[in-house]
């Protein structure tokens, strides 16, 4: 069989460094989508906390910590990232292997909200959008989820097929910014 | 515009896609009237007209928006799931 080599939606893309913010790729590892069957929410939330210590996130937020997250993704719906689900979990919910679906990225710095402003129609000041908060929005007509992962860091995802898109659109944003000075 | 989610919150109208006038579906076995009347026939208000909108961008929900036609003016937003249209489990 042919080697093939695996690569990541924005290889060769990035990094970036404009203006002091830096935009870099994660790689989250396994990435699963997990719905929870009708009436089995908490059930499921129980599960999800025994096998991966954190609980199913509430609508516009998510759970656990770097390297091993729950990011709520729509309705009755959220996205593990970080370890492949306990099997056990199949038994209150369907779980879709979403791994290579999506590009991740993560802006950092002073005036990422600035940057972010410029192509998301939601507020993401820190105020109002905090560390553990996310949102699924468009980011320049582009399906996303957007989670604030620090005081000045966003995670930023799109289906991986926009990743140029995606790499184009915030670094155009980022030098807009840092025009601005 | 701006339509308020009831999971995501307020929202840009932007995120949204319009389906058409949230009407309450046949029971079954209903005669071909009533669903003569469901397919093709539509008031027209100049005024508040419940509507189903999809919230393509965001938590994926199909809503019942009662929105002032004439004025673009959002009334009420609920879950069309829970807005007794038919079709529930």
């Amino acid at each position: 069989m042919a080697e093939l080599i695996a690569k990541s939606p924005c290889d060769g893309l990035l990094p970036a460094t404009i203006g002091g913010m830096s935009l870099t790729e994660e790689h989250p590892g396994a990435m699963w989508a997990i719905a929870p069957f009708n009436g089995q929410l908490k059930v499921l939330g129980k599960a999800l906390e025994a096998a991966h210590g954190m609980a199913f996130p509430a609508p516009n937020r998510a759970t656990g910590k770097a390297g091993s997250r729950a990011v709520w993704f729509g309705r009755d719906m959220a996205l593990l990232m970080g370890p492949a689900p306990d099997a056990g979990l199949a038994k209150h919910a369907a779980l879709t292997d979403q791994s290579d679906a999506w590009a991740v990225v993560r802006l950092e710095g002073q005036g990422a909200e600035d940057v972010l402003a410029r192509l998301v129609p939601v507020d993401l000041r820190p105020q109002v959008f905090k560390r553990g908060h996310t949102a699924r929005t468009e980011l320049k007509h582009m399906m996303a989820s957007v989670t604030r992962t620090g005081p000045q860091s966003f995670q930023i995802m799109v289906f991986r097929s926009m990743a140029k898109t995606l790499v184009h659109d915030l670094k155009t944003a980022m030098e807009a910014v840092a025009a601005r000075g | 515009m701006r339509i308020t989610c009831p999971l995501c919150g307020e929202r840009d109208r932007r995120e949204f896609y319009y389906k058409g006038a949230a009407l309450v579906r046949p029971a079954e076995g209903a005669d071909l009237d009533a669903w003569h009347e469901y397919v093709n026939l539509r008031e027209n208000p100049a005024g508040p007209l419940d509507e189903l909108w999809y919230h393509e961008m965001g938590c994926n929900s199909w809503l019942k928006v009662t929105r002032d036609t004439a004025t673009h003016e959002i009334l009420a937003v609920q879950l069309a799931s829970e807005a007794g249209l038919g079709g529930e489990k």
